[in-house]
């Protein structure tokens, strides 16, 4: 009846899994106590869950990105305490059981649950805005593709208080991940949430680049995008033609587990290192899906805090675009060791050497427009700063790595580990809390407290420099990764120094939760009523914040780069139409809830072999979508009388704030 | 539509045009090139299969091969199934665009029958190999056939589940804009199957009985 499920799948006698999964139940009783006594249901399900305004959407990734840092930082602190526990001759907490689903679910939700949904929150919440357009080509399948990515992160949770997670490490590198060496379920969890995710993040991903080649506002030529856009452009083809691989390569790994097929498996005549070129090859593309919007983050956030227009904005986007095609050729620098021969090493390691030159020439680019221009420390600003040096250090790193005899005494040792999170932290997480900073005010039309906002800043780069800068140390003294304990008493103090470091960190993070509550309770003071609080310079800031969940009354004209700017600097007036317009919008839907609810059910049947479950689940996921294809009522008018008022509301604010 | 437009004259005759535009903004072509990059992730999803299978093939583990295994003859007949219905939904897709509903219907009907009697031999020809021992799970070999034709297969199984219900929906609806954009998304996927197959017949079944 259920498969491989019984009761004892729930991990009674680990303690520090029951105190989390009980946080995890209060937590949810209590939230979900919070909505029922405030009658919230209805407008949760109609106002977001089923929206199809980009916006939300937007929101709503970036607010999952956020709960799962909290899960994977967490998973990050009971490693670093657990190793510094552990190197001095003591055992620690965490037997090797428990703690190689830590590592394995950190790694996991920090790239698929933290910083994929962030990077395509931000492009959801900013691109439309950006390109002048209502939403996105495909509103209903966006709203889709979060809640399979969603479902995917419940899956991951759901690990954690049913049966275990994968204890492989991040990529579930074959033959450990296979039937024989992983008979539980771990393994199962792993493939199941990261298909369901990963068929979300490729159709987010083909959703946004045809908004970007479909949807631009008249006189927006690909020379006038946003940089921003560009960089989103460039990532969403890198997901579509990188996750495909991903799918098929997970998909013959379930097939071994499954069917007892032979892709991988040490017997049969099946071939581990084919399981190990087939994800890197979406695995390294994958890096560059996280950094090239990040590095438009950046882009954007300079260019407005210096005041002036981003230097070299056409060697930006060749830059971005040689980034996007190189990112295909470097992915063999993961395992040198493989023993390909000294000739196929030294393709890849050239290849790995030439993607850091069109990144280097970004790094000047942002240079040169802070120079001589007016910076403004505000806190997104501080981010670059910290990014610039955090990622060149980084960067340097990883080309020393490329050099495949280096890499030979390096490969798999803390260095790897120090070199890796120092360009994701530096560069990624860096770019996501710019970017928060920035485009807050135009989500929710207020700002963020500044104070705060620059505490954790400092909180994260010292944090950031004391955690892994003796990781650095230890790789070269010979540390390997994905140690449980370690007898070597030099190494404990660097240990020791590390995990100070991460909870340095975790001032950071508290002081961002902080900041949010801080800046809901005074929002009136910090209310953005002009739309533009930075002085910025693309069609985004040229609306009220929050923007109507139409965009732009009336689709607006470009005549160059940064539209905006060049307007303010004409002095034209920012003023009502004298006749507004009927629009033209999408209704909201949950078919995209319900499908993804199917999925989820899905998923869990095929972890635990609950067969008819499956079946069920697989059958309703296609008649939902099969019904939904019927569904002819898609499309309504907003009145012109209602956009007209929502208009002259933000006319009504301008000039009070004028006056 | 037109007389708003030009009353409203003053901001912008570009934008007007394309708020225009909009109102009946789905001309098709926007649901197309999604469609068309769609079919070009699938197209790697198939590229990463065929790799594997490129790299397995000599795997045999001691079991059969493919020149034990394959009958040319059958397959050629399950290929042209495919092949011909590749040509029938043409003529689906031509008598679309002469607005003759029942053509289009009975065309789709036909593609469909052809369809079927593909995937209907192909499941024969897996029957008959697992009967014979040779199953996916004998060796890396046919691990990596099976998969790499039956993941061809279950396409044009999602295929043919599609062609029903678009049926249904010319039915209710007859050749409305939206469902000549469906019959052109499904005609892509259709001929991109087709593609894909004449790859699969010749990696597989003329390269491994060669």
């Amino acid at each position: 009846m259920f498969g491989k499920l019984t009761l004892d799948a729930i991990p009674y006698n680990v303690p520090i899994v029951m105190a989390a999964v009980g946080g995890i139940i209060v937590g949810g009783i209590v939230l979900f106590a919070l909505i029922t006594y405030f009658r919230l249901w209805g407008y949760l399900w109609t106002e977001w869950l089923t929206s199809i305004d980009h916006k939300r959407i937007g929101v709503m990734y970036i607010l999952l990105a956020m709960v799962m840092l909290l899960r994977g930082f967490s998973d990050a602190l009971m490693m670093r305490s657990q190793q510094a526990l552990a190197s001095d001759g003591g055992a620690g907490y965490l037997p090797p059981e428990h703690y190689d689903q830590v590592f394995t679910a950190h790694g996991v939700i920090m790239i698929f649950f933290m910083a994929m949904p962030f990077i395509v929150g931000l492009m959801n919440l900013v691109v439309p805005l950006q390109i002048g357009a209502r939403d996105v080509a495909f509103p209903y399948l966006n709203n889709m593709s979060f809640w399979l990515t969603a479902s995917g992160a419940l899956l991951v949770n759901i690990a954690l208080g049913v049966g275990n997670f994968a204890r492989t490490g991040w990529l579930a590198y074959p033959p450990l991940s296979e039937l024989h060496f992983s008979p539980d379920v771990g393994v199962d969890y792993y493939i199941w949430s990261l298909q369901i995710a990963g068929i979300g993040t490729l159709t987010a991903g083909i959703n946004m680049i045809v908004t970007i080649l479909k949807m631009r506002a008249p006189g927006m030529t690909m020379m006038r995008v946003p940089i921003f856009t560009w960089t989103a452009l460039c990532t969403n083809m890198l997901i579509v033609a990188a996750f495909p691989i991903l799918t098929a390569t997970l998909g013959m790994l379930s097939l071994d587990r499954y069917l007892g097929m032979h892709f991988f498996t040490n017997d049969g005549g099946g071939n581990a290192m084919m399981y190990v070129n087939l994800i890197w090859a979406w695995g390294h593309p994958e890096v560059y899906i996280l950094i090239l919007p990040c590095f438009g983050v950046f882009s954007e956030v300079t260019a407005t805090f210096s005041e002036k227009p981003l230097f070299g904005y056409t060697s930006m986007v060749y830059a971005t675009i040689c980034i996007t095609v190189l990112s295909f050729v470097v992915w063999l620098h993961h395992f040198f060791t493989m023993g390909s021969g000294a000739n196929v090493n030294a393709f890849f390691g050239i290849t790995t050497m030439i993607i850091s030159i069109p990144t280097g020439v970004k790094i000047f680019n942002w240079l040169f427009t802070m120079y001589r221009g007016r910076v403004r420390f505000e806190a997104p600003i501080l981010w670059v700063i910290g990014f610039i040096i955090t990622f060149t250090i980084g960067g340097m790193t990883g080309v020393l790595m490329a050099v495949p005899p280096a890499d030979f005494v390096l490969h798999n040792s803390l260095f790897l580990i120090a070199h890796f999170h120092n360009v994701i932290i530096g560069g990624v997480v860096f770019a996501c809390m710019a970017g928060f900073t920035y485009w807050f005010p135009k989500a929710f039309g207020f700002r963020l407290e500044p104070r705060l906002g620059k505490v954790s800043f400092w909180c994260w780069l010292v944090g950031f420099y004391m955690a892994f800068m003796p990781l650095y140390a230890l790789g070269l003294m010979g540390m390997t990764r994905r140690l449980n304990h370690v007898d070597n008493p030099v190494w404990h103090i660097y240990l020791i120094v590390a995990m100070v470091g991460a909870f340095i960190i975790l001032c950071g993070i508290g002081a961002q939760i902080l900041q949010i509550a801080v800046s809901i309770y005074y929002r009136e003071a910090l209310r953005d009523v002009t739309g533009d609080p930075w002085n910025a310079r693309t069609l985004e800031w040229s609306v009220a914040s929050p923007p109507p969940f139409y965009n732009f009354a009336q689709t607006p004209v470009v005549h160059g780069l940064d539209p905006y700017w060049e307007e303010k600097q004409k002095g034209v007036d920012h003023k009502p139409l004298p006749v507004y317009r009927r629009i033209h919008m999408p209704h909201n839907t949950g078919t995209g809830f319900i499908i993804s609810g199917f999925a989820s059910a899905l998923g869990f049947a095929l972890i635990w072999h609950i067969w008819w479950l499956a079946i069920g689940a697989f059958a309703a996921v296609i008649v939902a979508a099969i019904v939904h294809s019927f569904n002819e009522h898609r499309e309504y008018y907003v009145p012109s009388e209602q956009v007209a008022a929502t208009e002259g509301q933000y006319f009504k604010q301008l000039a009070s704030q004028e006056a | 539509m037109t007389t708003q437009a030009i009353q409203s004259e003053p901001i912008s005759a570009i934008a007007d045009s394309i708020d225009a535009h909009e109102e009946h903004h789905d001309d098709g072509s926007t649901t197309t090139l999604g469609f068309w990059i769609y079919l070009m992730s699938d197209c790697i999803l198939f590229a990463s299969l065929f790799a594997s299978f490129a790299v397995l093939r000599g795997q045999l583990a001691g079991g059969p091969g493919a020149r034990e295994l394959f009958s040319l003859p059958y397959v050629a007949v399950e290929t042209a199934c495919l092949l011909v219905s590749s040509f029938t939904y043409g003529m689906a897709m031509i008598s679309m665009q002469r607005g003759r509903q029942a053509q289009v219907l009975g065309w789709l009907v036909l593609t469909m029958l052809l369809g079927l009697g593909f995937v209907g031999m192909e499941v024969h020809e897996f029957a008959d190999l697992i009967h014979e021992g040779a199953g996916p799970d004998r060796s890396a070999f046919l691990s990596a056939f099976f998969t790499l034709v039956g993941t061809h297969g279950l396409h044009v199984t999602a295929g043919i589940v599609w062609m029903l219900v678009l049926i249904l929906h010319i039915l209710r609806r007859g050749l409305s804009p939206a469902n000549q954009t469906r019959l052109m998304c499904l005609s892509l996927f259709w001929h991109f199957l087709d593609v894909v197959w004449i790859g699969v017949f010749t990696v597989v079944y003329l390269m491994g009985v060669a």
